[in-house]
């Protein structure tokens, strides 16, 4: 059951667990119960809302930034990865394979905001050797979800 | 000027379904449970190598019986999940859907006046078809109390001196009912004492939610009496790639062939490579989409309970049944008023036989969230008609 809650939940936060009961096929409380379980063994880290900023009157701009760095010895990429998402403007940082080391995402309100911190904050640490920065122009689909068009069921409305 | 029609034709009723499609078109806002197909998008590997194919310019033709390569994977699949065997050049062949090989089916097997039992509520194309193979058709009405399953009994009453073939069609569209591997055992003992053959209909195989589908073939002394219909559609929502495909004793293919040979020539080329990869590696995308049908399922049968509507529990397929008959009304009647009220369109039962009347076919071939809404409207409109007769 438990995988095929996440899947459920990971699309759908808002559900309730009665309805999460209904559709699997099980007891209200057995949901409720693996609910905390996962939670506290840290499988559920949160649930958050999908929005797209773009049709609000909010300002955002974001920006992925390919990081190369010097890993240290004995810590590896984690003590530098750790300097950078305490920074409460990161977004996500992953290690990555190929060309490069870290790859940082980052909100700000505007194309300025971010590009002091990449050149007074990231950019200026020891470690980091160097900085590519990407604006995102345009989000299509984010986190499964298709942002940029309506999608239309183009199913005849009867067959047998 | 003489009359260019044939009688045979003229006389099939048309489907039961096409006034609705009338009645829709002028409406907007519609929320559909009627359709018959998956919501999913043919996964994309698989269209991936649809359009690989076309790439490479393999355009032309295949054999017949269709490529070498996908009736060898079919029997793979079938050795892999129902245990049996068949020889890929002799006992397969690669049609135009499912449908293509019911009508071939029967033409191959039955002569004129010869009987072809078809238990009902079912697909609509069998009765036709028989017909147009100058054969008879003779309804089986199954019964709500038995789950929507055929009975040996029941089967046994309809046996004349001149029935050749029983369709067998499950996990079942409308009903969603299945046949589980005791029910299977009856009805093969009876079509082994009166010599009959049987074309079993298992377009559904995939879809079932309680054990894993069992085929008739699978028991003893029923592999040399059946043709197996499979195909592409339902399983891997390919409906349309059109694709399908039967498997059988080798003299029953070998006609079916010929048939297919002169109407069809051969089952589109590129919709066979693409069901070559489907069938290597589209187990895991068949496991997702069931499990999403499952959640719709349990989803509907709860609301149909709050609602108190009476219905039995379907295993198979991604139907729904309901039976409407304390509202008094037909289930053509209950269809069109419930479009007409709430925007919402249901299939009524009787489009699938005389005993699908007292029934809606539901279809959950949609998102949750669309069934939401549909189950909501519904209570609404089945509280106002049980305050109208009040």
């Amino acid at each position: 059951m438990r995988e095929e809650l996440l899947t459920i939940i990971e699309k759908n936060s808002r559900i309730n667990t009665k309805e999460l009961a209904v559709i699997l096929g099980v007891e209200e409380v057995d949901i409720v119960n693996e609910l905390a379980k996962m939670e506290a063994e840290g499988i559920i880290c949160g649930y958050h809302t999908m929005i797209n900023w773009e049709k609000t009157t909010k300002e955002k701009v974001s920006a992925l930034i390919e990081v190369r760095v010097t890993p240290q010895r004995g810590q590896g990429f984690d003590n530098i990865a750790e300097r950078i998402y305490k920074y409460p403007e990161v977004n996500s940082v992953y290690l990555i394979s190929g060309g490069y080391d870290l790859l940082v995402t980052l909100e700000g309100k505007s194309l300025k905001d971010i590009s002091m911190f990449v050149s007074e904050k990231l950019a200026t640490l020891d470690s980091v050797l160097s900085t590519a920065t990407h604006f995102i122009l345009k989000k299509y689909k984010d986190h499964g979800t298709i942002l940029a068009r309506k999608v239309e069921d183009e199913r005849e409305l009867f067959t047998s | 000027m003489r009359n260019p029609l044939s009688k045979t034709v003229v006389n099939i009723k048309p489907s039961g379904i096409r006034k609705f499609f009338d009645i829709v078109s002028e409406m907007e806002d519609v929320i559909s449970l009627g359709v018959g197909e998956p919501d999913f998008d043919t996964p994309w590997h698989v269209r991936k190598e649809g359009m690989d194919s076309l790439e490479k310019g393999r355009t032309f033709y295949t054999s017949n019986s269709g490529l070498m390569e996908l009736r060898q994977e079919i029997c793979n699949y079938l050795k892999r999940k129902q245990n049996v065997e068949y020889n890929p050049r002799k006992q397969v062949i690669i049609t135009v859907g499912g449908s293509e090989a019911i009508d071939i089916g029967i033409r191959a097997m039955c002569d004129p006046g010869d009987e072809v039992l078809i238990p009902q509520p079912s697909y609509v194309s069998y009765e036709p078809c028989a017909i147009l193979a100058g054969a008879k058709p003779v309804a089986i009405n199954l019964k709500a109390e038995n789950e929507f399953r055929l009975t040996a009994a029941e089967l046994e009453e309809h046996i004349t001196d001149k029935t050749k073939v029983l369709i067998l069609p499950f996990p079942n569209n409308p009903t969603g009912a299945i046949m589980e591997r005791k029910d299977l055992e009856a009805i093969a003992e009876v079509i082994i004492k009166h010599d009959l053959f049987v074309m079993s209909d298992e377009i559904y195989a995939e879809l079932t939610y309680k054990d894993k589908h069992v085929s008739i073939v699978e028991i003893p002394g029923m592999y040399e009496r059946t043709v197996l219909i499979n195909g592409f559609s339902k399983a891997y929502a390919m409906t349309g790639w059109r694709l399908g495909y039967a498997c059988g004793p080798q003299e029953i293919i070998e006609q079916m062939t010929k048939i297919h040979q002169f109407a069809i020539m051969c089952a589109p080329t590129t919709s066979q490579y693409a069901a070559v990869k489907a069938l290597r590696d589209g187990d895991d995308d068949i496991a997702e989409m069931r499990t999403a049908y499952n959640q719709r399922r349990r989803f509907l049968m709860h609301a149909f309970k709050e609602m108190g509507l009476e219905c039995f529990e379907p295993y198979g397929a991604f139907y729904v049944f309901p039976c409407i008959k304390e509202f008094g009304i037909t289930s053509d009647e209950f269809a069109t008023r419930f479009l007409e009220a709430e925007k919402v369109a249901v299939v009524p039962g009787n489009a699938f036989g005389d005993s699908g009347e007292g029934f809606l076919r539901i279809s959950y071939a949609y998102s949750l969230e669309n069934l939401k809404i549909a189950m909501e409207r519904m209570k609404r409109f089945v509280e106002k008609l049980r305050e109208e007769m009040k």
